[in-house]
């Protein structure tokens, strides 16, 4: 390979622009039973809230036609264990980390920010402010520019490290919240989380979600994604795009890196396929070497408009 | 199928996940490993058993011999076995019976006495009732319809065949509210018990967090604990049956 995949997004310098999905890949040690994650540009971690949580009950997931519907609830062991456990085995391989950060306040931002502070092998962070499935849909910050905006601010206050804002595009105007959250100090943007859907069992009348809804995933969303990021990109070129939604293979990364992003992410797809982000990262720079293009910024944004 | 280095790793209990192409479903299909062969004419071969119940499996069912298939396994975590020379009674139900001849085929190697119950909803759903006859000391079938052998659950036999062979140890496959029964009768008995849960799945290898089962811990608590990676096998002493969903 000649092609250059190394990439700085919004500041964080990383080896390719290849990352996993938070939620998508636990905490990096199931998927290195497959291949060496330090491989991958960065790894996005499933988030963490301050205090452990165990999740909603099952029926979690319903696959959905080219996707899947999840609400998992935020499964996790909290901010204190991911640091003293999750997070040094990373750290000790030499992975890229990006922590995921997820609060139902303010101020909840603001703790798990400060608890990240200085924690080794964190490149960034990313503010998950848009996750469909925590229990009251009506704090959903990522909806209004203003508390995204909040929330945003308070964890750039405490950090070290670029901060990145995870909008839905389940939102009238998604470039309205995007300069909220750019405005508040964040490095970029990470487009999108999943789309709030909903799925019935005609035999029993029953939603297929213990949850009733839950967040859609996979193929079903990649256009819905790939258009969020021309609309973002569109109105601030300058900033960093992580894409995501959809995304199997180099040629659906493709679409998103035509579309503004800077870098992209693997998510559902690593369900389908262990090695999916893997087969992304070297499927990049072999299509690139086929083009002679030296590298995906040459790329990225040129989509032809008409 | 043909998948060598599956064959030589795989344990009873554990499942490998097979990629189905059809239209529009995107996850693999998760199956208990039903036999493996190490040596002989079918060295190197994994076996699973499936019912066609949607789009996926209709789209197994439908692949010729010398057809490719893209499986990630053997996942997940095995029957612990004995560690006494205790007979082991091995309980199935429905499709749940498959992983139940490996495992057999494991204690029987070891020297310990195995015995079946095999359950259906009648008897043309009994699965390979002459090969459980031939890998164990006794089988007993139930049906719902009374077809084959006693009308029933496993459960209303279990009793009787545990004391009847001496059983020590029960394992379990098949649906939920059948495990529930299986591990709390068992409990009942004194008897330790082991259950390969059947939960849906998204990814199978840990990382979707879709597959849990709530798993009592030692203080009292309850874990959400991955089917896939934690299990599919855990004690049932351990499963909290009352907060499973």
């Amino acid at each position: 390979m000649t092609a250059d995949l190394a990439t700085d997004v919004g500041g964080m310098q990383l080896a390719n622009p290849v990352l996993v999905a938070s939620g998508c890949f636990a905490s990096g040690a199931e998927i290195d039973r497959f291949y060496d994650v330090t491989e991958l540009g960065a790894i996005i971690c499933k988030s963490v809230t301050l205090e452990p949580r165990e999740g909603l009950p099952t029926p979690r997931m319903a696959e959905t036609p080219s996707g899947m519907l999840n609400a998992i609830g935020l499964q996790n062991p909290g901010i204190d264990r991911w640091l003293a456990k999750d997070l040094p085995w990373l750290a000790d391989r030499g992975a890229a980390v990006v922590a995921s950060i997820a609060g139902t306040s303010v101020d909840e931002y603001r703790q798990l920010a400060r608890k990240l502070r200085g924690a080794n092998g964190v490149v960034g962070i990313e503010v998950n402010i848009s996750c469909p499935n925590v229990e009251d849909r009506g704090t959903v910050f990522a909806c209004r520019a203003d508390p995204a905006g909040a929330a945003i601010d308070a964890v750039v206050r405490e950090s070290s490290v670029p901060v990145f804002a995870k909008l839905t595009a389940d939102v009238t105007d998604i470039v309205e919240i995007a300069t909220a959250v750019i405005r508040a100090g964040a490095a970029g943007v990470s487009l999108i989380n999943t789309v709030l859907g909903m799925a019935i069992d005609i035999d029993t009348g029953r939603p297929k979600l213990a949850n009733v809804v839950g967040g859609l995933s996979g193929p079903a969303i990649r256009p819905i994604a790939v258009r969020a990021v021309h609309q973002v990109h569109q109105a601030m070129p300058q900033v960093p795009i992580i894409g995501m939604g959809g995304i199997g293979g180099a040629e659906d990364a493709l679409e998103f890196v035509y579309a503004g992003a800077t870098a992209i992410a693997v998510g559902t797809g690593n369900f389908v396929n262990p090695f999916a982000a893997l087969d992304v990262c070297r499927g990049l720079g072999a299509w690139l070497d086929a083009r002679g293009l030296a590298g995906l910024s040459e790329l990225r944004g040129t989509v032809k408009l008409p | 199928m043909a998948a060598p280095d599956v064959a030589e790793r795989a344990l009873p209990g554990q499942f490998v996940d097979v990629a189905v192409d059809t239209t529009n479903t995107l996850l693999r299909r998760p199956f208990s490993i039903y036999r493996t062969s190490r040596q002989g004419p079918w060295a190197g071969t994994v076996e699973f058993v499936f019912d066609v119940k949607g789009p996926g499996t209709r789209w197994l069912s439908e692949r010729d011999t010398h057809d490719a298939l893209d499986i990630v396994g053997p996942l997940g975590s095995a029957f612990p076995i004995p560690q006494q020379r205790v007979p082991c009674l091995l309980v199935g139900g429905g499709y749940g019976t498959a992983p139940m001849f490996f495992l057999a085929e494991e204690l029987r190697g070891r020297g310990l006495r195995v015995d079946m119950i095999a359950g259906a909803r009648s008897s043309d759903r009994i699965f390979n009732a002459i090969e459980a006859k031939r890998i164990t000391a006794s089988v007993t079938f139930t049906t719902d319809d009374g077809s084959a052998g006693e009308q029933g659950q496993v459960t209303d036999v279990l009793e009787d065949v545990a004391r009847r062979c001496g059983s020590g140890v029960v394992y379990a496959c098949g649906p939920m509210p059948m495990l529930r029964a299986v591990g709390e009768l068992a409990g009942s008995l004194g008897l330790p018990c082991q259950v390969a849960v059947e939960e849906l799945m998204g990814c199978g290898v840990g990382v979707c967090w879709t597959c849990v089962v709530p798993i009592r811990q030692k203080d009292g608590s309850l874990k959400m604990k991955r089917s896939c990676l934690d299990g599919p096998v855990f004690n049932a002493a351990k499963v909290a049956w009352e907060a499973c969903t």
